[in-house]
């Protein structure tokens, strides 16, 4: 039971309410020209947004956002719980984009990481309903549970120093009648 | 189908234990629930998908698609929400109910709670009353609800609790690191810290093993089942009875009446979609306060054009919950111990005799926060993006202790739901409407209260704080949702009697947070099975066989 609880066991319910959605999603023709390893994004579009969320979290000793698998989280929940904000990150991604060009000359992924910084802060001001939408979204897959296809191997868990998993079912403290109730550990 | 005594519509606190005791007392009953039956196995640690944390929607009911309801802002625009928004105010559709789920604060009501306007007066534009019972009516049956579903805690360290006969069936769990940070803190400050009741074991008791004290648990169905709600105590004993048959997936659609004006049962669709008729001699209601509101509204017929129990407009009004406040401490040292559930250690010093203040609030640390949970909970000052973020995540996660509690929320009249004129579930039927706003006065306790959680803070070496709270308008219902059948003596002012009773319709019972008359400055679960207990012990008494004489 523990084990389905990590991100690559599904079980059978799992597969089945994924199986239905991702039917779904296809036959409402969601109009996703979904491409390489994407479940929604085209390639242009996950470059621009592993650009902006590697800024929400970026990289120091331990990993950035894409690197911990924030990209697949929120590609995968955009055919699943996500359906609803698919025009607005098609939307919104474009935009990023449209006043990137504009200012730098350059799509987002080619600038340098300060110029990428300005280009964040640009959409918090200019795109305030998209930016939050985005970084809360970041925030999910970067500590959230692995699951849901972020969170790789538990890395932001491991950098806040929770220990995982606990053992399933242990008795921490000893029953007995009398014994000291401190915690065996 | 045959016909039987008793329908209940929804199994959660209350209508667990009142299928139960029907069921015990020889009464055949049928207990129908919307939700599913959720067992240790669907713990899942989903922390983004959960029943406080519902990024990804409800893990325990009821689902985002087809279960719409209309909330209107406080500016009058209405929004048709989906069961995982906040304003939706969802507890959950599950066998159990939200004591499935929760943090299963088990704490007794003080006397004052029953006597609210007597004690204080009401406030202007507040429908502040008293109840038409008192607390040594419901201490019996409080006193059931702990030994049955199994509480475990200390009153003993405390003076402010209501009288009772005996101790708690269960010892504290062994306190957390933050119980003792804020143990002394409080000693300090002259308050009287007690371990928090908890319906959770902390030793075998019913059957089943103690807390292994992990750290997903509110909003969560326990793991190791040692977190005890109606679905792991009362209903397996109303079904071993052999009179009790549980219906799950069945949303029940109206109460039927005959041409003179008495229930004669219940209708609802059923795990396949079909409209079914279940026929009964009584129909006890504990659907929750905006779901038992939703079912007596939809109940209209020639005798009760505005729906069972609403000759004078009252059902669905003074909607309330709690509004919480508090404050987050963040501290040099580690607070952190990865000890569950978290909460542990509570004052109720300030529920009663602030003056100026209507009544006060239950102060407690909170329930362990998981990471996703602390991400908008940074000191403040700290980025929301960026690597400044990320490093006051390193710096402040194992770093921090929360103190919040339920204010005591101040009724108001047109807090309420009603049914909206437009918006219908899957199943066709008028979907909840909720509307109206928050009392001044409950931001006013709520304001004293976060301060004094700050001061407990600080005096137990918080190096900063940060008040929560806010002033959030909108209807604070949600899992404490409470008050929409008022329970009182006079049919004009109230919709049930003091036997939770429909005034108008002799065999139509309203068993749930309806009847609430207010809703204490406590989780109001233990309230719910005690009344629960109360009204079914009374029902128990009344029945004659085939008919209620109450």
């Amino acid at each position: 039971m523990d084990e389905e609880g990590k991100s690559q066991g599904v079980t059978r319910r799992q597969f089945v309410v994924v199986g239905t959605m991702g039917g779904a999603a296809l036959a409402a023709g969601s109009g996703s020209k979904a491409s390489g390893d994407w479940e929604f994004f085209t390639d242009a579009q996950a470059r621009t947004l592993k650009a902006i969320c590697d800024q929400l979290i970026p990289r120091d000793d331990y990993p950035s956002a894409s690197e911990a698998g924030v990209l697949n989280y929120i590609d995968r929940q955009l055919v699943r719980h996500y359906r609803p904000h698919q025009d607005a990150y098609r939307d919104g991604l474009e935009h990023a984009e449209a006043q990137s060009r504009k200012r730098f000359g350059k799509e987002i992924a080619e600038l340098a990481a300060a110029d990428q910084r300005a280009a964040v802060t640009d959409l918090e001001r200019d795109h305030h309903a998209f930016f939050e939408m985005v970084r809360n979204h970041t925030l999910e897959g970067y500590y959230g549970s692995p699951r849901h296809g972020g969170n790789r191997d538990e890395l932001s868990w491991k950098m806040l120093g929770l220990d995982d998993p606990p053992l399933l079912g242990r008795a921490q403290y000893d029953l007995t009648p009398n014994a000291p109730r401190e915690p065996q550990r | 189908m045959n016909r039987v005594n008793a329908v209940v519509v929804g199994a959660g606190a209350g209508g667990g234990i009142v299928a139960k005791e029907l069921a015990v007392a020889g009464l055949s009953v049928v207990l129908l629930e919307r939700g599913k039956w959720y067992t240790a196995a669907d713990c899942r640690k989903d922390d983004l998908r959960n029943q406080r944390n519902t990024q990804l929607g409800n893990a325990f009911g009821p689902e985002d698609e087809g279960n719409p309801r209309v909330w209107v802002d406080t500016k009058g625009v209405a929004h048709t929400v989906v069961a995982s928004e906040g304003a939706y105010s969802n507890n959950a559709a599950c066998v159990g109910g939200g004591s499935l789920s929760w943090g299963a604060q088990a704490w007794r009501f003080m006397p004052q709670d029953f006597r609210m306007r007597s004690t204080y007066g009401a406030p202007a534009g507040s429908s502040l009353e008293d109840w038409p019972i008192s607390y040594d009516d419901l201490e019996p049956f409080y006193d059931k609800a702990e030994y049955e579903i199994g509480v475990s805690g200390d009153y003993s360290g405390t003076p402010f609790h209501a009288p009772r006969k005996r101790p708690l069936p269960m010892p504290p769990l062994p306190p957390n690191r933050e119980f003792g940070i804020l143990e002394p803190a409080a000693k300090r400050l002259g308050l009287h810290p007690l371990h928090i009741p908890m319906a959770r074991n902390s030793v075998p008791y019913n059957g089943r093993g103690p807390c292994m004290r992990c750290r997903w648990c509110v909003g969560f169905v326990c793991e190791v089942d040692a977190k005890n709600g109606s679905q792991n105590t009362v209903i397996p004993v109303a079904l071993n009875t052999g009179n009790c048959e549980l219906r799950t997936e069945c949303q029940a659609k109206e109460i039927l009446t005959d041409e003179r004006g008495r229930a004669r049962g219940v209708s609802y669709f059923d795990e396949r979609g079909r409209l079914q008729e279940q026929l009964s001699d009584l129909v006890i209601v504990s659907a929750c306060a905006t779901e038992s509101a939703r079912l007596l509204l939809n109940s209209r017929s020639k005798l009760y054009p505005d729906g069972i129990g609403n000759r004078y407009d009252l059902v669905g009004r003074n909607l309330q919950g709690h509004y919480y406040s508090g404050a987050m401490g963040f501290f040099e040292d580690e607070t952190y111990d990865d000890l569950g559930p978290g909460a542990s250690i509570a004052v109720a010093d300030y529920n009663h005799g602030t003056p100026g203040l209507v009544g006060g609030g239950m102060l407690a640390n909170e329930f362990i926060r998981l990471p996703i949970q602390m991400v908008d909970r940074m000191p403040q000052g700290t980025p929301r993006w960026g690597l400044g973020h990320k490093q006051a995540m390193r710096r402040y996660y194992k770093r921090n202790i929360a103190v919040m509690g339920p204010t005591q929320q101040i009724p108001m009249a047109d807090a309420r739901v009603t049914l909206d004129p437009n918006v219908r579930d899957k199943f066709g039927i008028p979907v909840v409407r909720i509307s109206g706003n928050v009392h001044p006065h409950t931001f006013e306790i709520g304001a004293m209260q976060a301060r004094r959680a700050e001061a407990w803070l600080k005096e137990a070496g918080a190096i900063a704080t940060e008040l929560t709270g806010g002033r959030p308008e909108v209807v604070q219902a949600g899992q404490h949702q409470a008050g929409t059948c008022r329970m009182g003596n006079d049919p004009r002012s109230s919709v049930v009697d003091r036997t939770c009773r429909v005034h108008d319709v002799d065999n139509v019972f309203v068993i749930d947070s309806s009847v609430h008359v207010n809703n204490g400055g406590f989780n109001p679960a233990l309230t719910i099975m005690a009344i629960a207990y109360y009204a079914s012990d009374a029902l128990v008494k009344g029945w004659k066989g085939g008919g209620y004489r109450g």
